[in-house]
């Protein structure tokens, strides 16, 4: 089985999250819980679908990624975009966007 | 579930008869579209109120020639997003002239129904989560309304041009 | 323009209030996700690949400079700086927070504007030729019918779950600027022999994974009865519209299915029982929303013209910009002038808060406050004094809006694509900077003429890509991004689905496919064609031929 991380979105602020083993969500997927068999993969579930009733957050899935030299990348391009940003707005990305900098 | 007709929350006075089970002779009894086919010339006669429940997309024309005699209709939503029965409704209303209880049953939730009344229904199966005595609210929380529709509410159009009417929030029901 | 009177007034307030009592329950719970998602839909809030995104609506695309500069506030205060010109004539920010949408929404209802229906299966916010009432060419002002049908469609009780969504564009000009025959109904007003004022009615035309040019249902719809013709073409739909397959359920398909024939029949026939109720507006309601659309009091200056000519013949770069991106007026003296936002290697439709303030400046000083936005990703100042245009350009330099591209390769339409869209298949905007920096020099893009290339991300075409002389369509090939090529394509009067060239190129080789094209057209085309006729006159081989060779 490949390895997954769980993805959803922020409900009060719509922002990408992933779930974390303290059970806390985060816009780092670098410090997102990495499950790699279905037992696991399930308990991510159980517990994100918790954290939906909990008005937490919206839209789950799973995400697959690839750990290569313990940094956590998505296989896909599009969750690769979703992890870091608009490729096309570098100003934006999560490693460079200070909130309220421009305001 | 609460049914709520003319935005209160009252007691259903109405019987549903499954296809299987005798109506009784008395109280209202809503039978459903197949039923009322079917036993049409025995239905017809009974001395007490009759209600047909059409099916998700039924047109009005199903029971145009039935208008006279029916009490009541129910309109289904098999969901919210389904909005076929608000034609159905407005055509009832407006064109076939049906003037019983028009009622909205199944996916029935608070924020559609100010726009369920418009199309002239008067009473809901509310299936809602909120609170049935809070969704009354919905029906006030738009005061305009741009079109002439079932619920003969004056439009903005009607209004600018009668300024004798003052706007108000509109009370129709 | 349109002034809201206290009705209009109330009913965006209100709306604000409700959607933040929607908002509320959804954060209690009250609302689960899915009860939720219709209600911020049919106000505009989706939940995007990163984010949430509010599109707002600029109804029939006019706006005044009081409310761009709200738009500019709103983008600084609540969003990151900048927003998105879409080609639905709407804007789009990126990163509102769903507990801060309520009072954006206020917000924009303090300048008249709102977000109802930009999304969702209901009447869409209605659209319209750019130049409406500047054009000269025009029969009408098409805002003045694009402003009855806003109001007629807001919060329709009966039109509100329709099978999917629907969209209404109009124009009063034979020049189509507002693809009409792309829409699920276009209008196009025109006069009957006896001089009456009324509607062609096309229904059933649209882009997406089915596209088709729609046909005309009616040639001439009186226009006092515009309003029942709607309401009984959208109850056949309502009524019969597919509801168990989202990808066959808008009207095109249902024309189609049904043939313009009989559809047209029941429409007819619907219309007859509703064409003399209360549904069509009395004259008295309509006279007072076209007094809105008066010109507004021009003073032309006898010599104006007389200086432009001066100041074009003095500056080069002046008078490329005036070739490219201004249009004639119809008053003299006058002239309308169209702001590029496609810089070169630029987000095609984005626009900085400082970018948008900069315009809302300019409308004050020069063009009566009005500022105008296409569906091709421009704005536009509808009323510039032919002597103003010189002071105009140069305060355009400086904000990057000077670039003189208009029509040409470089002015493409964009889809935001993988960058910002959760459905989109591949990125377009990188495509488009590529495709404009490689045909960076300005002499060379104006040598090629007009070129309208459009971008999608997927099938959904919101890039227009079927309406492109060249359209680019990205499709995901196991996880890789390729793009498909068609050729031929027109959104405008001339309206035609382009025809798919070959087999799709990946990312790093669609650029050069698309010069290829280009040198193509070159080699072949005799004078004054544009790529569009050589395409049309030559068809499709020579250009196949030179992108995968002949065997
Ligand atoms: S065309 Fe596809 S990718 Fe582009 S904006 Fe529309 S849905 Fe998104």
């Amino acid at each position: 089985m490949s390895q997954q991380v769980l993805s959803a979105n922020r409900l009060n602020d719509g922002l990408v999250v992933y779930l974390v083993a303290d059970d806390t969500w985060s816009e780092d997927i670098e410090v997102s819980e990495v499950a790699g068999d279905e037992g696991s993969v399930n308990a991510l579930l159980t517990r994100a679908t918790q954290a939906v009733s909990d008005q937490k957050i919206v839209d789950l899935y799973l995400i697959e990624v690839a750990v290569v030299g313990g940094e956590i990348r998505p296989t896909k391009y599009r969750e690769f975009i979703r992890a870091t940003g608009p490729s096309v707005r570098a100003d934006l990305s999560k490693q460079n966007y200070v909130p309220g900098a421009d305001a | 579930m609460a049914l709520i007709k003319n935005r209160e929350i009252t007691e259903d006075h109405w019987v549903r008869i499954d296809d299987e089970s005798a109506v009784p002779a008395e109280g209202g009894a809503i039978v459903s579209i197949a039923r009322w086919r079917k036993d049409r010339a025995v239905l017809a006669g009974r001395n007490a109120p009759i209600g047909v429940e059409l099916e998700s997309g039924d047109g009005p024309e199903v029971v145009a020639d039935d208008i006279v005699r029916l009490d009541l209709i129910a309109v289904p939503f098999a969901t919210f997003r389904d909005g076929r029965g608000y034609s159905t409704a407005r055509l009832l209303r407006e064109r076939y002239g049906f003037t019983g209880e028009l009622r909205a049953v199944g996916n029935v939730l608070r924020d559609q129904l100010p726009l369920m009344e418009r199309c002239g229904f008067d009473s809901f199966e509310y299936a809602g989560r909120t609170d049935a005595a809070k969704a009354l609210k919905a029906f006030r929380d738009i005061s305009a309304v741009y079109q002439t529709a079932a619920d003969r509410r004056a439009s903005a159009a009607a209004l600018r041009n009668h300024p004798s009417k003052a706007f108000s929030n509109g009370t129709c029901g | 323009m349109y002034m809201y009177d206290e009705i209009d007034q109330s009913l965006v307030d209100e709306r604000v209030i409700q959607f933040r009592d929607q908002v509320n329950r959804r954060m209690t719970g009250e609302l689960s996700e899915d009860e939720f998602k219709p209600l911020r839909l049919m106000n505009g809030v989706y939940l995007q690949l990163h984010a949430y995104m509010l599109r707002v609506a600029i109804p029939y695309g006019t706006l005044s400079s009081e409310q761009m500069r709200k738009l500019a506030w709103i983008a600084k205060k609540y969003d990151r700086n900048y927003g998105h010109f879409t080609t639905r004539q709407n804007l789009q920010f990126n990163w509102p927070k769903l507990e801060d949408l309520p009072d954006i929404l206020a917000e924009l209802a303090s300048v008249q504007m709102h977000a109802l229906q930009t999304s969702g299966n209901c009447i869409r916010n209605v659209t319209a030729d750019q130049f409406a009432g500047v054009a000269a060419d025009e029969v009408v002002d098409p805002r003045i019918y694009a402003e009855i049908i806003r109001q007629w469609s807001t919060l329709h009780p009966e039109f509100t779950y329709l099978p999917r969504k629907f969209k209404i564009a109009v124009t009063g000009s034979e020049i189509d600027r507002a693809a009409v025959r792309f829409h699920d109904i276009g209008l196009i007003a025109k006069r009957n022999g006896a001089g009456e004022l009324g509607f062609e009615v096309i229904i059933g035309g649209g882009l997406g994974r089915t596209p088709f040019v729609g046909p005309t249902i009616r040639d001439f719809l009186p226009e006092r009865h515009l309003l029942s013709y709607l309401e009984a073409a959208l109850r056949v739909y309502n009524q019969l519209g597919r509801r168990d397959n989202m990808y066959k359920a808008r009207i095109k398909i249902q024309v189609h299915e049904t043939g313009a024939e009989t559809f047209t029949e029941m429409v007819e026939a619907e219309w007859a029982q509703i064409r003399d109720t209360a549904v069509d507006l009395a004259a008295g309601e309509k006279q007072r929303i076209a007094d809105f659309f008066r010109p507004p009091r021009y003073r032309a200056s006898a010599d104006a013209e007389a200086q432009l000519r001066l100041q074009l013949r003095d500056d080069r770069n002046f008078a490329r910009w005036v070739e490219t991106n201004v249009a004639p007026h119809k008053v003299t003296g006058y002239r309308i002038a169209n702001i590029s936002l496609k810089p070169i290697g630029g987000i095609p439709g984005d626009a900085s808060s400082e970018q948008m303030d900069a315009v809302a400046a300019l409308a004050d000083r020069f063009s009566f406050s009005e500022i105008r936005v296409t569906h091709e990703q421009n704005l536009v100042l509808p009323h510039v004094r032919a002597d103003d245009l010189y002071a105009l350009w140069q305060t355009l330099k400086s904000y990057d809006l000077d670039t003189p591209n208009l029509g040409e390769i470089s002015d493409m339409i964009a889809c935001p694509g993988m960058d910002y869209c959760a459905l989109a298949n591949a990125r377009s905007i990188p495509v488009a900077q590529q495709i404009s920096e490689r045909f960076a020099d300005l002499d060379r893009q104006h040598n090629i003429g007009e070129l309208k290339l459009k971008i999608s991300g997927c099938i959904n075409a919101c890039g227009h890509h079927h309406a492109g002389h060249i359209g680019i369509l990205g499709v995901d090939r196991k996880g890789e991004e390729y793009y498909q090529i068609t050729l031929g394509g027109s959104g405008a009067e001339d309206a035609s689905v382009g025809d798919i060239v070959g087999p799709a190129f990946p990312y790093d080789k669609v650029v050069d496919a698309v010069e290829t094209l280009v040198d193509t057209y070159l080699d072949i085309r005799t004078d004054g064609e544009r790529f569009l006729d050589t395409y049309r006159r030559v068809g499709k081989t020579p250009f196949k031929e030179a992108l995968y060779g002949t065997d």
